[in-house]
């Protein structure tokens, strides 16, 4: 038989259906509705892999997701993805598998040295070790660390994967379905409420799914399960959601859910997605998490072969597995004595029950002694043998004394141990409820709701079968109740037998052996023992915050539920106080480890961020040009011919410029009309400049402020009639301008007349600057007189470009003679390729982004954003004009009133211009008085802009520097890594500074 | 995600549609020119940052474009009123002696 470890009968199992798998490399045999786990099992497979930090073998401890060392990478699409838990990755035809964190084989692992070297590695031995030397950390450590330590390792490829999202709504959402989730959603969806009812697993059910020896309504649990899914399956208000875990529970009752809808499939439909993330609102929710078993505290009680009693059970019941031959039953409670019973049941030979209880509750013992099987009671195990498997236990007995002594050895091949329940909180904890202590259940439940849920059944603490569905039934039926006010008649299914169990205990067991050199492992999957504890707090961590970021545990990616009981026991003894002082974690999401896929769904790619188009943008890519990332929108940087580089490209153009014709594409700009009766006010009260009096048909440079004072945007602004203005703003600047004005509009001066709307992406807008300018626009305008006189500089118009409407802007932001044409955004393309054309009969080109910083640079114009940082007020800026002297109020005129804005020291705004024409300067770089300052010496300002000038042929830079008005003429130095630079404050405009140019 | 209501669309949304524009109910003064300098700087700088109940600007930004206030309670992040611009302040004592605070 291929399968050695597998039972005669039982299980959920198809064992008509074969299939073949491989797990590093070697080809195993399973059965459809098998996991990876059970399968390796059935074949005698406890190895699995490599502890994190010491490589000590491990093998699978759980049949659960709260698994901590069964992590394994499993190849799909050619490439592998790492750490999924084999408890949870259920068996398909071909699957391939791979072990973890092992070199050179998963047999023989170098990295197992740690183990040995382990007195080496203690608590925060990271935090000790490895301090100085400091430049030893990235090429030394860091490197050396993440080789040696570590899970799988990630995927090498893109995801081929796809994601889905999908919203929903409920009224009732119930987060598992074990007899509580499935009696809760009985009860809601009778109610006609509209319920989903998710569960991690494959198959609904929970632990009834491994129930053999109870009865519902007398009926088999798989039985009652499966008429139970049959009826919600009938219900049009009812969604079931299999492998679909709660995994996030956040403000206002809404909740994340990941949806594993193709992974368990050989070959899926390519167009499906592999998971599907549900964002649901639900109006309540019921918390029928269950509860899971805890590991025994013992000294090597991480040997592969050691799992959990429940775990065990289910591999029997569910998955028709004996995970071994021998198998030794180690408990505190009762719920593991059923597990014993089960295997013998089974034809497994159970070496013995070892419980702590020094007198076991007298039935179960007559139950044992009846299938002859050993009890050892008041004993644990103090030690186990076996490398790669578990051989033997070392028993101990807990004297009157106090003491432990020496109780032999029993052989096993498998050990089974459980140290009683923990209801599973996360989502509790999530929701921002307080947990809180019930002694005699020795475990944190939830306590008061703080969103609109409730728990039911072991989440809470409950463990009979009977109370857990009658719990079910009521939360259910609350729910409903208070999600839409009704109620319905459910008859409640009876149980018979699942009695809970009593029993457990908490922390680190007591032993005989050399506490110093024995390992008792409390986080398995960060490899953190019960001494590492201990030590965190004899080295001075107090609250359990504090241990558990010292130590690492319960940073698992179960998120502590399997160690947290135990370590906040262990630290509570070492502290010498009750438990409940020691403090609880608090659960974080997600409950299990989440794709990045999953939340990432179709936003990859070319959906990963809008993309923002100009209308040159196609006749951009077919001339060659570069572009560069504004915000979304993408920019031509600039216009390289003939293999020119950036540097001999923007010369070129900036040359053309200021000779000829450039065309620049200003889409980008932010545009907003503002209109109605009071528009004028408005911008009066908004800029600092006055509006009412510029007469339509002109334009003015606006300044806009903060009511702090300082610059926040400027542009542009049109009057094109007595109530309609043309706003433009800076391209980044364009929505919070928007929002600010919305905002005073609405809520500071509610009673103006004025309506204001973003045209931004109405128009597109081509620049055409330079003396041919006029030259070159003529030819295709209708309804504008072009000349000086008729269209001065800042002056606007409406007319028709080659018959379209378009408002026609006489402006520069190059210094030269300048027109800016807005036409309708879908005439635009026609607007640039018409406009291309035309200016190669004049020599012109067309400009990008880098060439505008150049000639606006020369010309001394701000940038917002580039040379202003949020703290420069107009005075800094040497703009003092751009503000409306008479004007009684704007807004930031009270601010530039501050003291601190009026004081002497500060930093303004100044063109710099280095000894030697042929440095450029770094923008960012910092200004001194002193040429060689001491280290420590703060800076007088720093360069904002720095550009080679292809019209002054020697390089600029505009800098803001504390009272550099008043510095003109003076040195200061621009220290750098190869030597201080001088260079000489002057004025920021550098080319033709009485404006002649843009006056013809 | 928070729920948020908006009283002039009257429909309950997603977070994602609104901005919050932090505290509610710090009027710009009427005459900016008779304001003290320290009156002004509490003006622009200063905010109670309450751990409680508060009052805050929303913007329902992705739907009707308008501003709002609503009453928060920023340990739990439970809604307690929501109330169109310009409506006054509501009483936070009553509002969270009703929540059961």
């Amino acid at each position: 038989m291929s399968q050695p470890f597998r039972t005669e009968k039982g299980g959920r199992i198809n064992r008509t259906e074969q299939l073949t798998f491989t797990f590093d490399g070697e080809e195993l045999q399973g059965h459809q509705g098998d996991t990876l786990a059970s399968a390796l099992l059935a074949n005698g497979v406890h190895l699995v892999g490599r502890s994190f930090k010491y490589h000590r073998p491990r093998g699978i401890v759980t049949s659960g997701s709260e698994e901590p060392n069964a992590l394994v990478g499993i190849y799909r699409h050619g490439d592998q993805t790492p750490n999924l838990r084999a408890t949870q990755v259920e068996l398909y035809q071909g699957l391939e598998a791979i072990s973890q964190n092992r070199f050179p084989s998963l047999g023989f692992d170098v990295g197992a040295v740690n183990d040995l070297l382990s007195p080496l590695f203690p608590a925060g031995f990271y935090y000790k070790t490895f301090m100085w030397p400091k430049a030893f950390w990235d090429r030394v450590y860091e490197p050396v660390i993440r080789a040696a330590a570590g899970l799988g390792k990630p995927p090498k490829t893109p995801d081929q994967d796809t994601y889905g999202n999908i919203y929903a709504h409920c009224d009732v959402l119930i987060a598992g379905s074990g007899p509580a989730g499935l009696a809760a959603a009985l009860a809601a969806s009778e109610t006609g409420a509209k319920v989903i009812l998710c569960d991690e697993q494959s198959e609904f059910g929970g632990s009834l799914l491994s129930e053999v020896s109870a009865s519902i309504d007398g009926k088999d649990p798989s039985e009652w399960i499966a008429e139970t899914i049959n009826k919600l399956e009938q219900m049009d208000n009812v969604t079931l959601l299999p492998r679909t875990t709660a995994f996030g529970y956040f403000a206002h009752n809404y909740l994340a859910l990941a949806e594993r809808v193709t992974e368990h499939l050989p070959n899926p439909d390519p167009k499906l997605p592999r998971e599907r993330l549900w964002q649901v609102r639900a109006k309540e929710v019921v918390i029928a998490s269950g509860a899971i078993e805890r590991p025994m505290i013992f000294p090597e009680n991480d040997r592969p072969g050691i799992m959990l009693a429940e775990a065990g059970r289910t591999y029997l019941n569910r998955y028709g597995v004996k995970v071994g031959h021998k198998v030794l039953v180690a408990a505190a409670c009762d719920t593991a004595w059923q597990t014993a019973f089960d295997l013998a049941d089974h034809g497994v030979e159970v070496a013995g029950i070892v419980d702590l209880r020094e007198t076991p509750p007298e039935n179960l013992m007559a139950i044992a002694k009846a299938r002859g099987i050993r009890v050892e009671a008041g004993c644990m195990v103090t030690g186990t043998l076996g490398r790669k498997r578990v051989k033997a236990a070392l028993l101990g007995r807990m004297m009157t004394s106090g003491n432990v002594a020496s109780g032999g050895q029993i052989s096993c091949d498998a050990l089974l141990m459980s140290g009683g329940w923990t209801p599973t909180v996360s989502l509790y904890s999530q929701s921002r409820g307080k947990v809180v202590w019930d002694s005699d259940k020795g475990a944190y439940i939830p306590g008061a709701s703080v969103q609109r849920e409730r728990s039911a059944g072991a989440s809470k603490g409950l463990y009979g079968l009977q109370e857990v569905l009658e719990d079910g039934y009521a939360a259910g039926e609350e729910a409903a109740k208070a999600a839409i006010g009704k109620s319905a008649k459910v008859s409640y299914a009876t149980a018979t037998g699942g009695e809970a169990g009593t029993g457990g205990t908490l922390g680190a067991l007591p032993h005989d052996r050399n506490a110093s050199r024995v390992k008792a492992f409390v986080d398995y999957q960060n490899d953190v023992t019960a001494k590492d504890v201990k030590l965190a707090v004899r080295e001075g961590m107090q609250s359990i915050e504090h241990i558990k970021r010292y130590t690492t545990t319960g940073m698992a990616t179960d998120q502590g539920r399997l160690s947290n009981m135990n370590a906040l026991q262990i630290a509570s003894d070492s502290l010498d106080r009750p438990v409940t002082d020691v403090g609880l974690t608090t659960f974080r999401l997600p409950y299990t480890p989440t794709t990045f896929g999953l939340f990432a769904g179709v936003a990859r790619g070319d959906y990963f961020d809008p993309v923002r188009k100009t209308p040159s943008h196609d006749w951009v890519v077919e001339n060659g040009g570069v572009f560069e990332d504004v915000g979304q929108w993408k920019r031509t940087w600039y216009f390289p011919k003939n293999g020119e580089d950036m540097h001999a490209a923007v010369a070129r153009e900036c040359k053309t410029v200021r000779e000829s014709v450039g065309l620049f594409d200003a889409s980008t700009l932010g545009k907003i009309e503002v209109v109605g009766p009071d528009a004028a006010e408005f911008l009066e009260r908004l800029y600092t400049n006055p509006w009412k009096k510029l007469a339509p048909g002109r334009c003015r440079y606006g300044l806009l402020l903060n009511d702090a004072g300082f610059i926040t945007d400027d542009g542009v602004i049109g009057r094109l009639a007595e109530d309609r203005f043309h706003v433009t703003t800076t391209t980044g600047g364009a929505p919070s301008v928007f929002a600010t004005m919305e905002d005073y509009l609405q809520t500071e001066w509610p009673e103006l007349d004025v309506w204001i709307t973003s045209t931004t992406e109405q128009y597109a807008v081509a620049a055409l600057q330079g003396p041919k300018a006029r030259d070159v626009l003529a030819p295709f305008m209708e309804g504008v007189d072009l000349s000086a006189d008729a269209l001065p500089h800042m002056s606007v118009k409406e007319a028709t470009f080659c018959g379209v409407p378009c408002r026609l802007f006489r402006i520069s932001f190059t210094g030269e003679l300048g027109f800016e044409i807005n036409v309708s955004r879908r005439h635009g393309k026609m607007m640039w390729e018409t406009l291309a054309k035309e200016i190669e009969k004049f020599g012109g080109t067309a400009y990008g982004t880098e060439s505008m910083h150049v000639l606006r640079a020369e010309k001394g114009y701000i940038i917002v954003g580039q040379d202003t940082d949020g703290t420069v007020t107009p005075q800094d800026a040497g703009m003092s004009w751009a503000i409306g002297k008479k004007k009684a109020d704007f807004v930031g005129k009270r601010g530039l009133d501050r003291p601190d804005l009026v004081a002497d020291n500060r930093k303004q705004f100044v063109g710099l211009l280095t000894k030697d024409p042929k440095v450029k300067l770094e923008e960012g770089a910092q200004i001194t008085t002193a040429e060689n300052p001491a280290i420590g010496t703060p800076a007088d300002g720093h360069v904002t802009s720095s550009y080679f000038s292809p019209a002054l042929d020697r390089s600029i830079a505009l800098a803001i520097v504390k009272n550099g008005h008043a510095l003109e003429g003076k040195t200061l130095y621009v220290p750098m890594p190869d030597g201080s630079i001088p260079v000489e404050v002057t004025g920021p405009v550098f080319y033709d500074k009485e404006g002649a140019r843009l006056n013809v | 995600m928070l729920l948020v209501y908006c009283p002039y669309c009257k429909v309950e949304r997603a977070e994602t549609e609104f901005s919050c524009r932090g505290e509610a109910h710090i009027a710009r003064p009427s005459d900016p020119s008779q304001t003290s300098d320290e009156d002004w700087v509490h003006y622009l700088y200063m905010r109670s940052n309450t751990k409680g109940i508060y009052a805050e600007r929303w913007r329902h930004i992705h739907g009707c474009g308008r501003f709002f206030n609503a009453v928060r309670d920023t340990v739990s992040d439970n809604f307690l009123k929501f109330y169109k611009a310009g409506e006054p302040m509501p009483d936070l004592e009553a509002l969270a002696k009703e929540a059961g605070k």
